[in-house]
């Protein structure tokens, strides 16, 4: 049923769908109203699930990890400096091979405090081994929090899943959302039977000490799992597809990219907006395009190659920056040209949008208008000089 | 695919952990031994055996070196000696 909807309830009500058994979570701007409208649910007897109220992201993360450890659909959703609070869990929930799934309402990181969007928290926890699914719009994030517990769940993965959504832009925002209904949510997500469980009758131990001997098959176990998803997700999405018309690969989405000889490659909201860009140059005769990245991790290097191995310029762009290094997504792209005879003539890689700063029409068009001969290995779009200065002097 | 850590209890027990031991390890010299099993009290990886007098010894597949048993030895007939010392 179509349904006008904010971001967050639209999540809210799908999580609710999948009939989580354990949801814990602590508040976050801008994660907040998602778990206020599940704790809600939970309190109107509309969802039949323990929520349980912690004093931190940690112990929220420990919950879930719980939960999940003994055989539980279990939920959390956080942002952020929650986000980096749960750290360590988030690793140990992977290492343990918990299916989860996590919303990350996608914000900036202290210092300085600022609760707006950017990408910097997720794709700081990009090694942590759990897949990361980014949202271009309020149905995308809808749908793949149902195809992420399908991922998660199934026995040949077993790991993790964080759904990323802009905060703010999709997690405030309203649109118009093709809410599933439940029939149809249990014939795609039937109920969780675990693997393994914490069980008395049957113990079990988990994530216990593995020494030298033992530790290296355990990263690589996950490592080799990733790959595997790069085949078994695009597989769940088909599968969503024909239960509910609506159609993802999963991995990435190319974007009139057919002849097009300069392209944006870029993750979550911002692609919503360069489409349109998009749209507006090619009717003015421009050959320009956008790859969108859904899946960050596993990253889909072999598809990404496909896409772009023939377009003459590439750009990157992202709402996040490895401080002193590159810009993580654009390392992605150009690794995925390394030793290849096909590549972009040009590959370069801007930084736009961080701690809330809006990335505009015009911005896209001066990425657009930056992507040259001239390749630039990490410029900041609508950066203000005037607010920079060299000594405290 | 799984790594080894999804487990079934008794892991401690199945899969050797003296490759911890770096060191040194005791030497257990079976002469002026009471029995008085202080020793394998005291072990922290339970790893000695043993019953009658000068008849304990200790599973270097699990021992780490730790010391205590030839430092609780009332008769010091345990004695810690240089990992790649021979016996």
């Amino acid at each position: 049923m179509k349904e006008f909807q904010e971001g967050s309830k639209a999540v809210a009500d799908i999580v609710s769908l999948c009939k989580p058994g354990v949801i814990s979570a602590y508040p976050i701007t801008p994660q907040t109203h998602i778990v206020e409208e599940l704790a809600q649910l939970v309190a109107d007897g509309k969802l039949n699930s323990q929520f349980i109220n912690v004093e931190s992201e940690h112990s929220a993360a420990s919950v879930v990890l719980g939960a999940a450890a003994t055989g539980v659909r279990s939920y959390t959703a956080t942002s952020s400096q929650g986000l980096f609070y749960m750290a360590e869990v988030i690793f140990n929930i992977a290492g343990m091979r918990l299916p989860l799934v996590l919303t990350c309402a996608n914000r900036a990181i202290s210092a300085p405090i600022n609760i707006w969007n950017d990408q910097q928290d997720s794709i700081s926890l990009r090694d942590s081994g759990w897949i990361q699914l980014y949202a271009e719009d309020i149905q995308e994030a809808v749908d793949l929090h149902l195809i992420g517990y399908r991922i998660s769940e199934d026995k040949s993965m077993m790991l993790p899943v964080m759904v990323c959504m802009d905060g703010f832009i999709l997690t405030h925002g309203i649109e118009v959302v093709d809410m599933p209904q439940q029939q149809e949510v249990d014939k795609f997500l039937p109920s969780y039977k675990p693997l393994y469980k914490l069980d008395v009758e049957n113990p079990i131990s988990m994530g216990l000490l593995a020494d030298p001997d033992y530790y290296t098959e355990t990263r690589y176990a996950i490592h080799d799992t990733m790959k595997d998803a790069l085949t078994f997700i695009p597989k769940v999405t088909a599968e969503f597809a024909k239960v509910f018309g609506r159609n993802y690969n999963g991995l990435l989405e190319e974007y009139r990219t057919k002849d097009a000889e300069r392209v944006i490659v870029s993750m979550g909201s911002v692609c919503g907006t360069i489409k349109e860009v998009v749209d507006e140059l090619r009717a003015k005769g421009k050959k320009v395009g956008l790859v969108k990245i859904t899946s960050f991790r596993p990253f889909p290097a072999a598809a990404v190659f496909d896409a772009l191995k023939d377009i003459p310029k590439v750009a990157i762009l992202d709402k996040s920056v490895s401080l002193g290094s590159y810009a993580p997504l654009a390392v992605e792209i150009k690794a995925a040209f390394f030793a290849k005879k096909k590549a972009p003539k040009i590959i370069s890689s801007f930084v736009a949008g961080l701690g809330g700063r809006d990335i505009t029409k015009d911005s896209i068009k001066e990425v657009f208008s930056l992507l040259t001969n001239k390749e630039r290995p990490c410029e900041f779009i609508d950066l203000k000089p005037e607010l920079l200065r060299e000594s405290y002097e | 695919m799984f790594g080894p850590l999804i487990v079934k209890a008794g892991t401690s027990k199945n899969n050797k952990t003296g490759s911890w031991r770096t060191e040194s390890r005791p030497k257990f010299l079976k002469k002026n031994c009471i029995a008085c099993k202080m020793c394998r009290v005291i072990c922290p990886e339970g790893c000695i055996t043993g019953d009658q007098k000068n008849s304990y010894d200790c599973d270097y597949a699990f021992c780490k070196g730790c010391g205590n048993c030839a430092m609780i030895c009332p008769k010091q007939d345990i004695i810690m000696i240089k990992e790649e010392a021979k016996e």
